[in-house]
């Protein structure tokens, strides 16, 4: 009752001190202004380091990269806001792109968007699923999505029995999705950018999104004001499947062989996204916006290693050790707006 | 990673496959009650014209069941027994394990096979079992992957003409002349690494001095990181002629990528990939060719290999020889190795001629 996520909601800050709010608010702009700096920096110095980094295709290639991973982590990051988590994106992620695959090569007259929607549908029962095993049995959304995690990929397994769907599988014009420029951004990546902003403004000025934090940070307080916390804890499920859905559809477009092992381990970069985003594992903090330039920074780390010549022995430890320095300095930033809270007023963070 | 073609996940996934659905899947078996009938054996000296028996019981043991390199290698397999009117059995789990496969030998072994071909899990964790199944009169060739034991090993081609081929593959796309890099699998995959070097001296002979190997680039196998890899290759070599991946997934990955960039056109892909994950690249022009040797014929040769065996046309020793049905003649080598030789070209022309 007493976080300050809450008090920032708008419909409810009316009583709450002004000058608390200010610093509530500022506190996620920082977390973000953080992340965005550390990627602007990644970029400026491997640019310097390489000029190819930033020709024609090199952006592209960024913007293309950074898409699935970002998707992704918009949807987490609506889980992790009501104190849940989904670790069975990843599995999610690769049946809708076995799905989509195999819809292109069962029925190969099906028009494109048709097929795309299908994906996203995919998902959407998925993450449908765990929403309701989470607030139905009432077992720890951890708990839930590993164990969906396991399950989903197996039906993917035993769907595909070790076969694969290949580029020549798909329609040129699928394919090509890429090649689509909307106001000088790949289609993809347009398309991530737009889910971004719409999830964004959601939480930030619809009721219902802004009762996710009041799920994440309290929920039993969030009950007794009334908020239907189960079904808004399922819609956030199903919303995240159907993002994974959308992201295992972007990355059967993007790299065109698809086999059931796509997005093995990806949960795990999702909730690194999302964290090194500002979004708090504990619930009830962080925005949608963080979440994606999280997905930016790591898909940019990823890209940027190679041009630095980086040994590959080294890579997964390099990204490691730039996850925990971005946390840590989150945690820091963190640190220091909770003192200022305190000293501002208003108690509790 | 001995196997290019096998997914780096999926024992992981076989495994979550496994728990989940025991019932489903958890005893992909063909354990044949077959009736006791006295196997000669390998014996001491060969005899090129000694007559192969009919109703021989030839056994395949892959690495795994349902994989779709193994499902083809054996289907070449059953091809040769059919051909030499015998008895084909197929035998495994879902699971590359050597454990699992140990029972089937043994099951191999009880039901009196003439003949286990196997893709061995472990060189040395399937030694015990073999010897007994050798013991009980078996015949054991190793192919795709050798144990320690085997009486020959088919081996699919050889690290000399494989590094040739991707040699030679590159250099007539550049026209002898230009820098080229090597997307691979995992820096310490064997096979790869083997290849590499071997390519590494071939490059020193004089036809190939307009060729510069730049760097080598470890995509790990996988689709993602093999994307990346090929991307960041591109990026630090701007003027790069040419890729050469000798791993199914970076070939594939790399050729996806050219192929939605700038670069296509602008920059030769080859290496070792399967028609069909190629299939589209090779039809937009993207590659021009690339190689993979012949998982039928691997199967195939391995068939007639163990027959040859048990009939006592060969021993395992070096120089011996014997037919291999539609395929000819081949001769035992060095570590009672036989070799299916080069490896097949792929482009435009005869793609469209396989499916694997």
């Amino acid at each position: 009752m007493s976080t300050p996520t809450t008090a920032t909601t708008p419909s409810a800050t009316g009583a709450a001190p002004a000058a608390a709010r200010r610093t509530a608010r500022r506190r996620p702009q920082i977390r973000e202004l953080g992340v965005l700096l550390a990627v602007v920096v990644l970029i400026a110095a491997t640019w310097l380091h390489n000029p190819g980094f930033l020709s024609h295709q090199g952006v592209r290639d960024l913007f293309l990269g950074a898409t699935v991973l970002a998707v992704l982590a918009v949807g987490q990051a609506l889980v992790l806001i009501t104190k849940n988590v989904d670790l069975s994106v990843g599995s999610v992620m690769g049946l809708s792109a076995f799905g989509t695959g195999l819809l292109f090569v069962t029925f190969p007259g099906l028009p494109v968007p048709v097929v795309m929607a299908a994906g996203v549908l995919i998902g959407l029962v998925c993450g449908l699923a765990n929403g309701l095993l989470v607030t139905a049995v009432q077992v720890p959304a951890l708990v839930v999505t590993l164990g969906t995690l396991y399950a989903y990929r197996g039906l993917n397994h035993w769907w595909a029995g070790g076969g694969q769907v290949n580029a020549h599988d798909m329609p040129e014009s699928f394919l090509a999705l890429g090649r689509i420029p909307v106001l000088g951004v790949p289609l993809p990546a347009a398309i991530a950018v737009a889910v971004v902003v719409v999830v964004g403004l959601y939480l930030a000025h619809f009721r219902s999104g802004r009762e996710l934090y009041a799920i994440g940070s309290n929920a039993d307080a969030a009950r007794l004001s009334g908020i239907p916390a189960g079904r808004r804890v399922i819609t956030a499920f199903a919303v995240n499947g159907a993002l994974a859905g959308l992201a295992g559809v972007l990355f059967a477009a993007r790299y065109g062989t698809v086999d059931s092992t796509v997005g093995t381990g990806m949960e795990l970069q999702v909730v690194a996204a999302a964290v090194v985003g500002g979004v708090a594992i504990a619930g009830g903090v962080g925005t949608v916006y963080g979440a994606a330039l999280g997905a930016v920074l790591l898909t940019t780390i990823t890209a940027a290693l190679p041009i630095w010549q980086i040994d590959q022995f080294w890579q997964q430890a390099v990204v490691g050790a730039l996850i925990l320095a971005a946390i840590g300095l989150d945690r820091l930033l963190a640190l220091r707006t909770a003192r200022k809270l305190r000293g501002g007023g208003a108690r509790g963070a | 990673m001995t196997d290019p073609l096998r997914p780096r996940y999926l024992a992981l996934v076989a495994a979550a496959a496994a728990v989940l659905m025991t019932a489903a899947c958890g005893g992909g078996t063909t354990i044949d009650d077959a009736d006791e009938s006295g196997g000669s054996g390998p014996t001491g000296t060969a005899d090129p014209d000694a007559e192969i028996p009919e109703g021989l019981k030839i056994d395949f043991l892959p690495k795994q069941l349902n994989n779709p390199y193994s499902d083809i290698v054996n289907a070449g397999g059953a091809e040769a027994v059919d051909e030499l009117a015998g008895e084909y059995t197929e035998r495994g789990g879902t699971e590359p394990t050597a454990d699992s496969q140990v029972e089937y030998i043994n099951a191999a072994s009880q039901a009196a096979s003439d003949v286990i071909v196997i893709a061995a899990n472990d060189p040395d964790a399937v030694c015990p079992a073999l010897n007994e199944a050798r013991d009980n009169g078996a015949a054991i060739v190793g192919y795709d992957s050798n144990a320690n034991c085997t009486d020959v090993f088919v081996n699919q081609s050889s690290d000399e003409l494989i590094g040739r081929a991707l040699v030679e593959m590159i250099s007539a796309q550049l026209d002898g002349e230009g820098t080229f890099a090597v997307l691979s699998a995992t820096p310490n995959a064997t096979n790869q690494n083997t290849w590499i070097a071997a390519m590494e001296e071939i490059l020193q002979e004089d036809e190939y001095t307009g060729l510069e190997l730049v760097d080598t680039v470890y995509g790990n196998d996988d689709d993602l990181e093999s994307f990346q890899e090929m991307q960041g290759l591109m990026q630090s070599y701007p003027d790069l002629d040419g890729v050469v991946s000798p791993t199914t997934v970076g070939i594939a990955a790399a050729a996806r990528y050219v192929s939605d960039s700038e670069y296509k056109g602008e920059v030769a892909i080859t290496g070792l990939g399967t028609p069909n994950q190629m299939r589209e690249f090779v039809h937009d022009g993207t590659v021009e060719e690339f190689a993979l040797w012949n998982p039928r014929e691997l199967g195939y040769l391995a068939g007639y290999t163990g027959a040859a065996l048990k009939a006592g046309q060969i021993t395992g020793a070096e120089g011996e020889t014997f037919t291999a049905g539609e395929l000819g003649e081949y001769t035992v080598g060095e570590d009672g190795e036989v070799v299916l030789g080069p490896p097949t070209v792929f482009n435009e022309d005869n793609i469209d001629d396989f499916d694997f």
